[in-house]
């Protein structure tokens, strides 16, 4: 019998091949696998030990697209039922006409009357397949075209920083420079205020990407946002965010897949593709309720 | 017996010349490395996973991977003509299938991950230095993959097994010299990379890859130590 033993602590940065941990008693979640009696990273990323589960959570790569997501993409394409978004992605995601706009559109209707090319649209990502096939949706709270305003691309993996705890660190943004700010999980963010504020936003948001490790953020984005603006600026976090608060809806999903992780375990390779969906970040608020009830 | 009991530059028998190891270097790309080993020097730029065009080289089963090594015109003594040529087209192909086994390309299908190594400073080795700065750009651009992978040249200098050939080794005239690229993953000892240039016994090339084994597991560290070392400076 080997020994058991952890070789890394928590929270630090694994590479792939890195030895995680000896014997049978840890298991191999997300961004690691299993080698005969080790745990071994195969992504660079944060080691995160929750229980007897190691995983890793993703620095650095190309958004993927998962159920949920709530992303903003831009018109590529326009089919015969529907259009062809660009997300950031490896893959292209599919707006159908059904899910475009509450209203009925006819068949044959010109379509560029709903989304022009080069439109952006900030929509929610209904279904992947297995091949990563998307469908998104426009039906939904804040879900709609984007007009105007300028489209900044971020590192996805730093996107639950830029909305900060419950939408606090995007709130303070928008509220200091009175700009409205959408940051869609596939790293693309929308602002749109007049030209002076939609620049102290970017520089903001820039300023939280390339210091994201750093604790107390908050404080120096305050300060930043504060100097720049020349306004005193409140910290507040929201206790309840109001329906149309698209970001305390991500950051809400994040705690639901914290607690999903050691149920989703069980289900780690034999059903591959559902093991995926429950990874995801949870069900969409108009369903939660149900949900609960079960 | 051997006539060749000591190295042009003094090294050890199984001593690698210096090796410098960066990670992020390219801005643009979505993982890039450097990779000095000696008078080497490779640079490489993962650019994906992303659409594969044209749409007849999808492959719906898995992701492809696409690697394209270069040398720099003024990368060696003699000037080397732009453009792909017979030989770097061949050393593509091969840093491809070095690499292919360790990347969990089954994650993206229908996507493809380019790489792209150029060389910008060559003295012997430049295909195991690219495939080395290759591993930690893929692993630099978050794409899953099961371990890097290391690669150095052995060398059988007239019976004597050597590690990592500079120029000067591989033109010696009066003595037998092979050369062999070895790439390997150092967690499962697969070996990816094998080629030969020069004569030796079996027995011989058996020896000196057992020998250059500890040498690739230590070339991996400092592959992983450059990618922690990004992240420990930011």
């Amino acid at each position: 019998m080997t020994e058991e033993n952890l070789l890394v602590k928590d929270k630090e940065v694994v590479v792939p091949g890195e030895v995680l941990a000896t014997g049978m008693s840890y298991l191999p979640g997300s961004g690691t696998y299993r080698l005969n009696e080790n745990v071994i990273a195969n992504r660079l990323g944060l080691l995160v030990i929750d229980g007897k589960v190691l995983k890793t959570l993703p620095l650095a790569g190309r958004y993927l697209p998962k159920k949920y997501d709530v992303v903003i993409g831009k018109v590529i394409d326009i089919l015969m039922s529907g259009w062809r978004l660009e997300i950031n992605s490896p893959y292209s995601a599919v707006l159908p006409l059904k899910d475009a706009t509450f209203s009925y559109i006819a068949k044959g209707a010109d379509l560029t009357k709903y989304f022009e090319l080069d439109d952006n649209i900030l929509a929610k990502i209904t279904n992947v397949t297995s091949q990563n096939l998307v469908d998104v949706t426009c039906k939904g709270p804040g879900l709609q075209k984007l007009k105007g305003g300028r489209i900044l691309f971020v590192n996805t993996h730093k996107v639950p920083r830029i909305i900060g705890k419950k939408g606090s660190m995007v709130s303070m943004i928008k509220k200091a420079t009175d700009c409205r700010v959408v940051v869609g999980q596939n790293g693309v963010a929308w602002i749109s205020g007049t030209p002076e504020s939609e620049l102290i936003a970017v520089n903001a948001i820039k300023m939280i990407e390339e210091k994201s490790h750093i604790s107390g953020l908050t404080d120096k984005i305050k300060e930043f946002l504060e100097k720049a603006t020349g306004k005193t600026v409140e910290i507040e976090i929201p206790a309840d965010s109001g329906p149309d608060n698209e970001f305390a809806i991500e950051e809400e999903h994040h705690e639901h897949e914290e607690h999903r992780d050691e149920r989703s375990y069980e289900r780690h390779g034999e059903r591959r593709y559902e093991h995926r969906e429950y990874r995801s970040r949870g069900p969409p608020r108009e369903y939660r309720r149900y949900e609960r009830k079960e | 017996m051997t006539k060749y009991t000591k190295r042009l530059d003094n090294r050890g028998m199984e001593e690698t010349r210096p090796i410098e190891a960066k990670a992020g270097v390219i801005k643009k790309a979505d993982g890039s490395a450097y990779f000095r080993i000696g008078k080497t020097t490779a640079f490489a730029a993962v650019y994906g996973p992303r659409e594969l065009n044209p749409r007849h080289m999808q492959n719906p089963k898995t992701g492809i991977l696409r690697c394209n090594y270069n040398m720099m015109p003024f990368s060696g003594t003699e000037r080397i003509r732009p453009g792909p040529s017979r030989r770097s087209k061949e050393i593509s192909m091969v840093t491809e299938k070095a690499l292919q086994p360790v990347v969990n390309l089954e994650d993206y299908p229908n996507a493809v991950v380019d790489v792209f190594i150029e060389l910008i400073e060559t003295d012997a080795g430049s295909r195991c230095a690219g495939i080395c700065a290759a591993s930690i750009a893929l692993a630099d651009a978050g794409i899953t993959m099961k371990d890097m992978v290391a690669a150095v040249s052995a060398g059988i200098i007239d019976h004597q097994s050597v590690v990592d050939l500079d120029g000067e080794e591989e033109h010696i005239d009066e003595m037998d010299v092979a050369d062999i690229p070895i790439a390997m993953v150092p967690s499962t000892e697969e070996i990816t990379l094998l080629q030969m240039d020069g004569k030796a016994t079996r027995e011989e090339l058996l020896k000196s890859i057992d020998k250059v084994k500890p040498v690739l597991k230590n070339i991996a560290e400092i592959q992983r130590k450059a990618l922690k070392e990004k992240y420990r400076s930011e």
